[in-house]
């Protein structure tokens, strides 16, 4: 086979596993929306401080130590202690889940009703704080994340790809991330789960009856507010499991809370109230970045995967206002 | 009983309809504007017009612009930063290709080529909406930055990336580059703030403010009864983008002079915009100025206590700055949707009875 159609094939590949990853954030937006109707931007920085949070716990570092060191003039910074990887996990599980259950209380129950414009400017302003909140309490410098995930380029692959060019022509086989494997597998195994518990869990049941109407799901008897609790906790769970493999693999830092911005043309294509849109949008815009970067971006400047999902979604959205999977958009008066 | 509109006769609709009926309040508004020409370019130093006035100027008038676009059209912009960055590069451009033209104009010029792009993205408002719509708008900032950022044409394919404003003079007098000084500076951004609230406030109260408005509150309603809805958002987007685009303008010209593209109009940009007009109050003009002020000053302030006043490190007094900032987007949005001028508009109705409770 030539190197350049092995290149391309290559370039694809790898854009199918960054769309995993972009889909994994997705996920996250998909499941809040489908329930409550709220657009949560502040789903980027969840997993961002999930993985801060984490990472705190794991290496034992004291919460707010900086704050405490600026006022008290004390230089603490680490209990001393290594907590094992899994343990780190469920204990940050439940700090996702009094988050959600701090957000339900202070904010959402208060904007009960209001249009969705609002709600999505809100969670603006929660991005910000807990950002803020996140920076404060586990200090603002990047971090290592390293929950024993395999990572570095697989050689079993690049091996067996190097002997399908012919010999002499330069090509030495695909790279492909073991993290992006792990991380594929993860996704997979996550939708799988995600779809199962809303199909034959009760609370599932419950969450499928909020989401297709509020107030039918009220008059028999679901408590609106512990299901937006359930769904944010979720979705922190969803956020967690985007910022372990976001953050193994560039480092706990400011720059994940930006993943949310490249989840949304993902959801805008896949339409915001689909699972399976998600995954579908996350492979085309992950595909569709990557090769556009690879036989486009050199003749215009390069760097074109900042914009192109944006512009890839509007395009679209121009034609198909509610995305792949989305429901028709009905309005009346 | 200080504060109060007995005695204060109207005899004409033009009267009747006036921007402020109280006739206190319109003394306090000319007494306000003669302090802001009159007092402050005396008393102005370099420190209070770099930090606080001069931006608070600019801001406002960007502020204003989303205002137009978000709080009485409806339509939630995050491109703003983008479009800012239209109006710095069309001024720079603007600057270093016609060297004779007068500054005043090419700040214009840049606000109508802002409103071109403005128009160009905001077309797809035709079909989408709400939040769709401020997703798509992400768009525009980002390929706008990335394009200023990679297309070597926009900064005269200088090593650096960087533009740099050269000196131009009004009257004689250096209003942008490195001699400009602070009372300069800040009167040139005054007499822009002036003349673009002034037309923003008479746009709003006629035909076009009351068809976004209609167009905001029901756009189907709004088209059954005859509002144009082409027309009526791209008019919003256009007028929108021209006042966003000489505040980039201003802001590359006469308050930085330097600007690195990618991290003068980044993301955060368009959304510190948004949260002036949604703290400060979305649908009003005074709101853009309030919300303007606020978080152009809260900055500073915090830095003065928790650096000057308790020695903190810089970053836990940024770190409380995005938490201050947050929390109140939240309060706001819960407890006061209509923002600070909501809360002034409060306070007057209050002082027309006080201190009597009836």
């Amino acid at each position: 086979m030539s190197p350049d159609f092995l290149y391309t094939i290559e370039v694809i590949i790898n854009g199918l596993m960054t769309g995993v990853m972009y889909a994994l954030v997705a996920l996250g937006f998909v499941l809040i929306f489908k329930s409550s109707g709220i657009f949560n931007y502040a789903q980027g920085v969840m997993a961002l401080f999930a993985a801060m949070t984490l990472v705190g716990f794991q290496t034992g570092q004291i919460p707010f130590s900086h704050l405490i060191n600026a006022i008290f003039g004390t230089s603490l910074h680490h209990f001393g202690w290594h907590i094992p990887a899994v343990v780190a996990i469920l204990m940050t599980l439940l700090v996702m889940i009094a988050f959600a259950w701090l957000v339900e209380r202070y904010v959402l129950s208060h904007l009960v009703n209001q249009e969705p414009i609002i709600l999505f400017m809100a969670t603006i302003g929660l991005a910000y704080f807990m950002e803020g909140f996140g920076d404060l309490m586990w200090g603002a410098e990047i971090k290592k994340l390293d929950v024993g995930i395999p990572s570095g380029g697989s050689f079993w692959i690049e091996d067996v790809t190097a002997t399908w060019a012919a010999e002499g022509s330069n090509f030495y086989g695909w790279y492909i991330d073991k993290l992006d494997i792990t991380a594929a597998i993860v996704a997979i195994v996550l939708v799988v789960t995600l779809t199962l518990f809303s199909q034959y869990t009760a609370t599932g049941r419950a969450l499928r009856a909020v989401a297709d109407d509020h107030q039918a799901a009220l008059s028999v008897g679901i408590s609106l507010r512990a299901i937006w609790v359930i769904v944010w906790s979720i979705a922190g769970f969803v956020a967690l499991v985007a910022g372990i493999m976001w953050g193994a693999k560039s480092g706990v830092q400011f720059s994940l809370s930006l993943i949310a911005l490249k989840a949304l043309p993902v959801l805008m294509l896949g339409g915001f109230t689909s699972i399976p849109g998600a995954i579908v949008g996350g492979l085309i815009i992950g595909v569709g970045e990557k090769l556009f970067e690879y036989a486009i971006g050199p003749m215009i400047g390069g760097a074109t995967e900042n914009w192109f999902a944006y512009v890839l979604a509007l395009v679209f959205l121009v034609f198909r206002p509610q995305g792949l999977f989305g429901e028709k958009i009905i309005e009346r008066v | 009983m200080f504060y109060r509109e007995a005695g204060d006769f109207k005899t004409s609709y033009g009267a009747d309809n006036q921007t402020f009926p109280i006739s206190q309040d319109r003394y306090a508004y000319w007494a306000l504007m003669a302090v802001a020409v009159a007092v402050v370019p005396f008393l102005i130093n370099d420190y209070w017009a770099s930090a606080v006035l001069v931006p608070f100027l600019i801001y406002a008038i960007a502020s204003i612009g989303l205002n137009l676009l978000t709080g009485y059209c409806g339509q939630v912009s995050l491109g703003t930063g983008g479009f800012m960055a239209v109006g710095a590069f069309a001024s720079y451009k603007l600057m270093t290709a016609f060297p004779g033209m007068s500054i005043v104009l090419i700040i214009l010029i840049s606000g109508l080529i802002t409103a071109a792009v403005g128009i160009l993205f905001g077309l797809p408002s035709l079909r989408i909406k709400g939040f769709y719509l401020a997703v798509a708008t992400l768009a525009a900032q980002f390929f706008l930055v990335w394009l200023f950022n990679k297309q070597a044409w926009f900064y005269n394919y200088s090593a650096s990336g960087q533009i740099n404003a050269p000196e131009r003079t009004v009257f004689g007098v250096a209003v942008t580059g490195p001699a400009a000084e602070a009372w300069a500076k800040y009167l040139f951004c005054l007499f822009f703030v002036v003349l673009l609230a002034w037309m923003a406030r008479n746009l709003t109260r006629g035909r076009s403010g009351r068809s976004w408005m209609a167009i905001r509150d029901m756009d189907i309603a709004a088209e059954i009864i005859g509002v144009n809805p082409l027309k009526t958002k791209l008019s919003a987007f256009a007028i929108s983008s021209f006042y966003v685009g000489v505040a980039g303008a201003l802001f590359f010209t006469v308050y930085l002079g330097a600007v690195e593209v990618g991290e003068a109009f980044s993301i955060t940009q368009s959304f510190l915009v948004l949260f002036m007009i949604i703290i400060g109050g979305l649908g009003s003009i005074l709101g853009s100025f309030l919300g303007a002020a606020f978080l152009v000053l809260m900055p500073v302030l915090l830095k003065n206590v928790m650096v000057g006043g308790f020695g903190w490190a810089t970053d836990i007094a940024a770190h409380f700055e995005f938490m201050i900032v947050g929390g109140l987007i939240v309060a706001f949005l819960i407890l006061e949707p209509h923002g600070l001028a909501q809360l002034w508009r409060l306070t007057k109705d209050k002082l027309r009875l006080w201190p009597f409770p009836h």
